[in-house]
């Protein structure tokens, strides 16, 4: 295929090279380990009676939702806030969205208080890559459709290095809808970055063509999860069994065939599950609520590996952008 | 069959080297035109510029009426005429549809006003291209279709394709069909590959295109009729065509720039600019598409030129509507990217753009040749540009080449025997 450049936009001025984190397939390895490692070293403060650092005073985040959240909007909100920077959040409902106003001319709205991240939530694949093309701010994207949540990646991986002491080798089953999973997809690319082994299973209609492509192993058998460290089980939505998108025959039928139940699960392996649950399909409450689940641990995970991401894309890296108040500043939080 | 507002016909004379692979020529000549028709053809001259039969577009979406402001027949025709253009083929999918023998007349009427280069106008197969009943075809032609098609959606009902090729042969006007199942397609984006599983787009499976285009052949076969399938895309539609056209259907099919240029990896931008229906295929896809081309079971480029307007496409790429341009671009896309790298002959691009489509849809062969009229295409391959939002006449921007460096332009065009374009 001829080397042909894109060109950023549709003929929109070039921006200033800014970092973002839009996909984990933006990342490196080193970039995963560095935000893991800041992540770490925030968790400590999570300990102290006073929570908040001074590290972001001064910055604006911005979380633009257009999708309902509750894990990863309070997250991204409460991190702004342990960090010190300035943080509003808009919700689709509610906004001039409702207006039927455009994704283009609300960014360029909130552009226009020169933020310094825009975290977005948008159910459009690429809306996160339109804001980071019409805004002059560090784009964060909190989930784009089915395409990608890397924060959410992210968390996941934290919290299994917390629970393993390591990620190289670690095998994950990843169990469920993947065909409709921007949690699938997110953490399939992060854990073969990071030396990861994964197997996908689930139906072989929410099973997308071609995506061995990526590095991982397909099985349709839940017996695939028994050589796992890691069982990972994806919300089973409702919707996917409606009319005319029947991609498996009944809530019953998955869960008996694919649902996490206790005796499917080996000691000493972990279970996890980005939320929200459905008791009782994807995950059996037995299992839920065990010592292997690790559910709880992931959303405490999410705080600090979302204080690390800011931190990390405001105050590392040749684009970051210099402040009056501190450049480049300690990470000294014992 | 074509319109334009006409003007008056130019004496020149023009000198390149001659590249006209259906009159077997390729020397440097000097080619005199009197009063729009071609009186002489001598050795000599300048051989710097190539001279070639201007390029017929068999596929091109005017937007009028309906989305004036993407696109009029004034400006989609000076796009035509910047590309080398002396015919283009406009599609009835606007709003209203062109159903209805008094919706082409009003058009035709426009066309004879404004056009800079001839249109011919396709009627909707199906009345609302709604795929319940058959348009008036007759009246249809009467009033000067070029042919008939519901681009933009497919004929869905195998017993009405059945029925419009039954019928469209009181016309002796060709079927374009737009093949896609739309149980298969539905809600896709994109290519269904490895891509799309990296994405997370519904996938546009091949086989959605294929499994219509081998049904339409079938229905082809059985009732002895011609049809012309658009934008093929998929290589097992290449194969179905090949084995059919072996076997004596008459059926021709159109590929366009950006199938032969592109693949589905272009979308891991999620740029909007690369979103089209079909969808921009895999590398094995892409080859068979330029096998098909060079053994000729394609014998037709088409740009489907689809001006959208800039705030549509500055969407999310999952909201962006489907379609790019491509009047202006596409031999300099073609040039750069296909016949300077030696994937392509110069003289089979030729053909494909002049005389593949004119032969596909029944229209006069644009030759160079004395006693015919001037059609002829003036282009500097060795001159580079870049293209900038200035470049364009049509009144759309979503290019796929925005920003691109190419090397070859169309410096004039002679259309119908008159100057239409000149840089």
């Amino acid at each position: 295929m001829p080397d042909i450049r894109l060109a950023e936009a549709t003929g929109a001025p070039p921006r200033s090279p800014r970092r973002h984190l839009l996909s984990i397939s933006d990342l490196t390895r080193g970039d995963i380990e560095r935000i893991l490692d800041t992540a770490r070293a925030l968790a400590s403060s999570l300990d102290r009676d006073v929570k908040k650092l001074p590290t972001l005073r001064g910055r604006t985040v911005i979380n633009l939702f257009y999708e309902s959240s509750t894990r990863t909007l309070s997250s991204f909100e409460l991190a702004a806030k342990r960090l010190s920077a300035d943080t509003m959040s808009l919700r689709s409902s509610g906004s001039s969205v409702d207006k039927g106003e455009s994704l283009k001319d609300t960014a360029l709205t909130l552009a226009a208080y020169d933020p310094d991240v825009i975290v977005i939530r948008h159910p459009s694949i690429g809306a996160p890559q339109l804001v980071a093309r019409l805004t002059g701010a560090h784009v964060v994207n909190a989930g784009d459709g089915k395409h990608q949540h890397p924060t959410q990646a992210l968390l996941d991986l934290f919290t299994m290095r917390e629970a393993f002491d390591r990620l190289d080798g670690l095998h994950v089953a990843i169990v469920g809808d993947v065909l409709h999973s921007r949690v699938a997809r997110s953490l399939l690319e992060a854990l073969a970055l990071v030396g990861a082994r994964t197997t996908l299973v689930g139906p072989p209609t929410l099973m997308p063509r071609e995506i061995e492509a990526l590095g991982c192993a397909v099985s349709f058998d839940i017996d695939a999860i028994r050589d796992a460290d890691v069982v990972y089980a994806l919300r089973m939505q409702s919707e996917r069994m409606e009319a005319g998108a029947a991609f498996v025959p009944s809530l019953r039928e998955y869960a008996s065939r694919w649902g996490i139940t206790p005796e499917r699960v080996r000691p000493g392996q972990i279970v996890m599950h980005p939320g929200p649950m459905n008791r009782g399909v994807e995950i059996d409450p037995r299992v839920a609520d065990s010592d292997a689940a690790r559910i709880t641990t992931q959303v405490r995970s999410g705080l600090v590996v979302r204080m690390a991401v800011l931190y990390d894309l405001l105050t590392t890296g040749p684009a970051a952008v210099p402040t009056a108040i501190e450049t480049r500043p300690p990470l000294e939080v014992a | 069959m074509l319109y334009s507002r006409g003007g008056d016909l130019g004496s020149f004379t023009l000198e390149g080297r001659v590249v006209d692979p259906g009159e077997g020529i390729d020397a440097t000549l000097i080619v005199t035109v009197e009063n729009g028709m071609i009186t002489a053809l001598e050795p000599g001259g300048d051989g710097r510029l190539v001279l070639a039969p201007a390029f017929i577009d068999p596929h091109v979406h005017l937007r009028t009426p309906g989305r004036e402001d993407e696109e009029t027949i004034a400006s989609g025709t000076a796009a035509a005429a910047a590309g080398g253009y002396c015919a283009i083929l406009a599609m009835p999918n606007t709003d209203p549809i062109v159903d209805s023998a008094a919706a082409l007349g009003s058009l035709i009427e426009l066309a004879r006003e404004e056009a800079a280069v001839p249109v011919g106008f396709f009627g909707a197969i199906s009345k609302g291209q709604l795929g319940e009943e058959l348009t008036e075809m007759g009246d249809l032609a009467n009033a000067g279709a070029v042919g008939f098609t519901d681009d933009g959606q497919p004929v869905v009902s195998a017993g009405l394709m059945r029925r419009a090729l039954q019928y469209a042969e009181i016309t002796r006007r060709p079927l374009a069909l737009h093949e896609e199942e739309p149980t298969l397609s539905r809600d896709g984006h994109m290519h269904e590959g490895a891509v799309s599983a990296r994405l997370g787009f519904a996938g546009w499976p091949a086989i959605a295109e294929s499994l219509m285009v081998e049904r339409d052949l079938a229905i082809a076969a059985y009732e002895s009729r011609p049809i012309h399938v658009m934008h093929v895309s998929a290589a097992e539609s290449v194969t179905a065509l090949r084995r059919a056209q072996a076997d004596g259907v008459a059926a021709t099919a159109e590929v366009t720039p950006h199938h032969l240029c592109l693949t589905d990896e272009a979308v891991l931008s999620l740029d909007p600019n690369v979103k089209m229906n079909p969808p921009l295929r895999s590398e094995d896809h892409r080859q068979a598409l330029l096998e098909g081309l060079r053994d000729g079971t394609l014998s037709c480029i088409a740009t489907d030129h689809a001006p959208h307007a800039r705030h549509e496409k500055d969407a999310p790429f999952e909201e962006a509507p489907f379609g790019v341009t491509g009047l202006e671009t596409a031999f300099a896309a073609l040039h750069t990217y296909l016949i300077q790298p030696g994937v392509l002959p110069l003289a089979t691009v030729f053909e494909r753009m002049s005389a593949g489509p004119a032969r596909a849809f029944g229209l006069p062969v644009p030759r160079i040749a004395v006693g015919g009229p001037a059609n002829i295409v003036v282009l500097d391959l060795d001159r580079e540009w870049h293209v900038t939002l200035d470049v364009f006449c049509s009144l759309s921007v979503n290019s796929w080449l925005l920003g691109a460096a190419l090397r070859g332009r169309v410096v004039r065009t002679i259309a119908a025997g008159r100057e239409v374009f000149a840089l």
